[in-house]
C-alpha cells in the first residue's frame, strides 16, 4: 500500500513535469488553429500536413539541410572532445612535470569561467582569420580542450584505474603513448562516451555559438532554423515550427533512451568526487 | 617512473590544451581587457577611450541596469527554487526500488533538453498569454529553469545515497521525527553537496540566453524584463557590433560571477559541514 502510494506521488510529479513534450509530439499533429486554442494533449483531428509543409524549402534551404548541418558540427565537436580532452586527462592524471599543479589549477577555473567572456574575443580572431560563417569557430575550440569540464571528468576517471596496471606496462618496455593508447583509453571507455555524448548533445542544442558564427541560410543548425520561426507572428507557421522542434529533439531522446544510465551517473558522481 | 622518460612527453599530450589555454582563454581574456578600454566596431582599429564604457555603462545606459536588474532576479528566484525542487524529488525517490533508475532518468530528461530552442518555442506557445506582461513573462523563464531541476537532483540523490544508513537508525533510536532527522542528518551531511549545486546554479543562471532570446524574440522585452545580462552583450556586441562596450560588459559579468562565487564560498564556513564518516 505504501508502495503504491509512492509510485502514485512520483508519477503526480512526472506527468505534469513531462507534458511539455508529450504536448509538443502531440501537437506537432494538429492543425494550427486547434495549436493555439488549446493546451489539451490528444489532437482532435490529427493530421500530417506539418510535416508535408517541411518537405519546402526555408529561407530557400530544404530542411534536411539542417539536420546535416547540426549533426556535422555536434558530430565534430563530440569528436574533437574526446580526442583532445583524453590527452590533457592523461597528463595530469598520470604523468610528472614541473608545471603540473598551476596548470591544473587553471584547468579547473576555466570550468567556472562564463562562455561569454572568451566569446567576443574569440569571434574578433575568428573573424582575422576569415573563418567567420563556417563550422570551425565551432569545432575547432573543442579540438584544443578547451572544454574543462571533460577534461576533468576524465582525470577523475583515470585516477580509478590501479596504477600497477601502467607500470606493469612500463616494465614491459612501454611508453607513455603505448600505456595511454593500449591500457589507459580502453579502461576509460565509458568517460568517452559519457564525453562524446553530452558534447553531442549540449553542442546540439546549443543557440548562442551558432547564432554568432553563422550567417548564411545553407549554414544554418537546426537552432538557427527555429529561429526564423520567432519572428513570424502568423499561426499559420506554429504548425511546421512544432514540427520541426519535435523532429529536432529526437537525436536528444535517442541518445537519452540508450545511454541514460551513463549520462545521469556520469554527471551525478562528476560532481562528487571533486 | 622508472623508465627516465623525457618530461617533455607530458608537454606533447598537454599541447593541444596548452594551445587551447593560451589562444582561447588567457590570450582573449586580456584582448577583452584591453578592448573593453577602447571603441571598436570590428571594421576599425579599436580606438582607446580609457574608462569611457565603463562610465557610460554604469551612469548612463538604463538597459545596463534593467539588464542587472532582470538577471538579479532571474537569478535569486530561480536558483532556490530549482534547487528546493531537486532536493524535494530527490529525498522522494531515494526508497529501493527497482523503478528508482526509471524515475531518476525520467526526472533528469528535461535537464537535456531545456535548453534547446525547441523547448523554448514550446514555452512561447504555451505561455503566449504570459510573455506580454513583464513580470510573467520573467516568471515563465524562472519555470523554464526550474523545469531543469533534475541535473542537481541526481546530484543530491548521489549524496544522499552516501550518508551512512546508522545515522538515521541512531536518529530512530532517540525517537527523532522526520523533520528532525531532516535537520539533524541530512542538511548538515548534504551540505558540502548542496554548496556544490549551489555555485554551479548560481553561475549557470547568470549565463542563461536561450529562453530569454526566444521568448522576447531577441529584445528582452516587455520593457526590458527578460534582458538577460548576456543578451544585452549579445545585442551590444554582435547586433550593434560595439565590441569595446560589450567588452567592458563581458568583463563586469566576470568580476560579478567571481564575487558571487567568493561570498558563497566565503558565507559556505558558517554552513558547510565537512566531517569525515569516522
Amino acid at each position: 500500500m505504501r508502495r503504491a502510494l509512492w509510485h502514485l506521488a512520483v508519477l503526480a510529479l512526472l506527468v505534469p513535469l513531462l507534458y511539455p513534450i508529450l504536448w509538443l509530439t502531440f501537437a506537432s499533429f494538429k492543425p494550427a488553429s486547434e495549436i493555439v486554442q488549446s493546451l489539451a494533449l490528444l489532437p482532435r483531428d490529427a493530421i500530417l500536413d506539418n510535416y508535408q509543409r517541411l518537405t519546402g524549402d526555408f529561407a530557400g534551404v530544404p530542411a534536411w539541410r539542417f539536420f546535416v548541418n547540426s549533426t556535422i558540427v555536434a558530430g565534430g565537436c563530440a569528436a574533437a572532445n574526446v580526442a583532445s580532452c583524453s590527452l590533457a586527462a592523461y597528463a595530469f592524471a598520470r604523468l610528472r612535470f614541473r608545471l603540473r599543479g598551476v596548470l591544473f589549477a587553471f584547468m579547473l577555473a576555466t570550468i567556472m569561467l562564463p562562455v561569454h567572456i572568451v566569446l567576443l574575443p574569440q569571434y574578433t580572431i575568428f573573424q582575422r582569420l576569415g573563418l567567420v560563417d563556417s563550422f570551425w569557430p565551432l569545432i575547432l575550440p573543442k579540438l584544443l580542450a578547451t572544454d574543462a569540464f571533460f577534461v576533468f571528468l576524465m582525470v577523475q576517471f583515470m585516477r580509478t584505474i590501479p596504477r600497477e596496471l601502467d607500470e606493469a606496462a612500463r616494465i614491459d618496455g612501454c611508453g607513455s603513448i603505448r600505456i595511454f593508447g593500449a591500457v589507459v583509453l580502453p579502461l576509460v571507455r565509458p568517460a568517452l562516451v559519457t564525453t562524446a555524448i553530452f558534447t553531442f548533445i549540449w553542442t546540439w542544442n546549443d543557440f548562442l555559438t551558432q547564432l554568432i558564427y553563422l550567417s548564411t541560410p545553407e549554414k544554418y543548425t537546426l537552432p538557427l532554423a527555429l529561429r526564423l520561426f520567432i519572428d513570424q507572428t502568423d499561426q499559420n507557421s506554429y504548425g511546421p515550427m512544432l514540427a520541426l522542434s519535435a523532429l529536432a529533439i529526437v537525436p536528444i531522446l535517442l541518445f537519452f533512451a540508450a545511454f541514460q544510465r551513463l549520462l545521469v551517473e556520469g554527471f551525478a558522481t562528476s560532481g562528487l568526487k571533486g | 617512473m622508472t623508465t627516465g622518460e623525457r618530461p617533455s612527453v607530458a608537454y606533447l599530450f598537454l599541447s593541444p590544451w596548452i594551445a587551447g589555454a593560451a589562444l582561447l582563454t588567457a590570450g582573449p581574456m586580456l584582448w577583452l581587457l584591453y578592448l573593453s578600454f577602447t571603441d571598436y566596431d570590428m571594421f576599425t582599429a579599436p580606438q582607446w577611450v580609457g574608462l569611457d564604457n565603463y562610465v557610460r555603462m554604469l551612469t548612463v545606459d538604463p538597459h545596463f541596469w534593467n539588464a542587472v536588474l532582470a538577471t538579479t532576479k532571474f537569478v535569486v528566484f530561480s536558483v532556490p527554487v530549482q534547487l528546493a525542487a531537486a532536493l524535494g524529488v530527490a529525498m522522494l525517490i531515494n526508497r529501493r526500488s527497482r523503478a528508482q533508475g526509471l524515475y531518476r532518468s525520467s526526472f533528469y530528461a528535461p535537464s537535456l533538453l531545456g535548453a534547446s530552442v525547441s523547448v523554448a518555442l514550446v514555452w512561447r506557445v504555451i505561455f503566449h498569454d504570459w510573455i506580454g506582461d513583464p513580470d510573467r513573462a520573467l516568471l515563465a523563464l524562472v519555470l523554464l529553469a526550474v523545469w531543469q531541476f533534475g541535473a542537481p537532483m541526481v546530484i543530491f540523490l548521489a549524496g544522499l545515497q552516501q550518508i551512512p544508513p546508522e545515522y538515521y537508525d541512531a536518529a530512530a533510536v532517540d525517537g527523532a521525527g522526520r523533520w528532525r532527522t531532516f535537520i539533524a542528518i541530512t542538511l548538515p551531511m548534504l551540505s558540502p553537496v548542496i554548496f556544490f549545486n549551489l555555485v554551479l546554479d548560481t553561475i549557470r543562471a547568470f549565463q542563461v540566453f536561450t529562453g530569454a532570446y526566444v521568448l522576447s524574440n531577441g529584445t528582452g522585452g516587455p520593457s526590458d524584463s527578460t534582458l538577460f545580462y548576456t543578451l544585452y552583450l549579445y545585442e551590444k556586441g554582435f547586433v550593434e557590433f560595439r565590441m569595446g562596450y560589450a567588452s567592458a560588459m563581458a568583463w563586469l559579468l566576470l568580476v560579478a560571477v567571481a564575487a558571487v562565487t567568493a561570498l558563497l564560498f566565503r558565507t559556505s564556513r558558517s554552513w558547510v559541514f565537512y566531517g569525515d564518516d569516522a
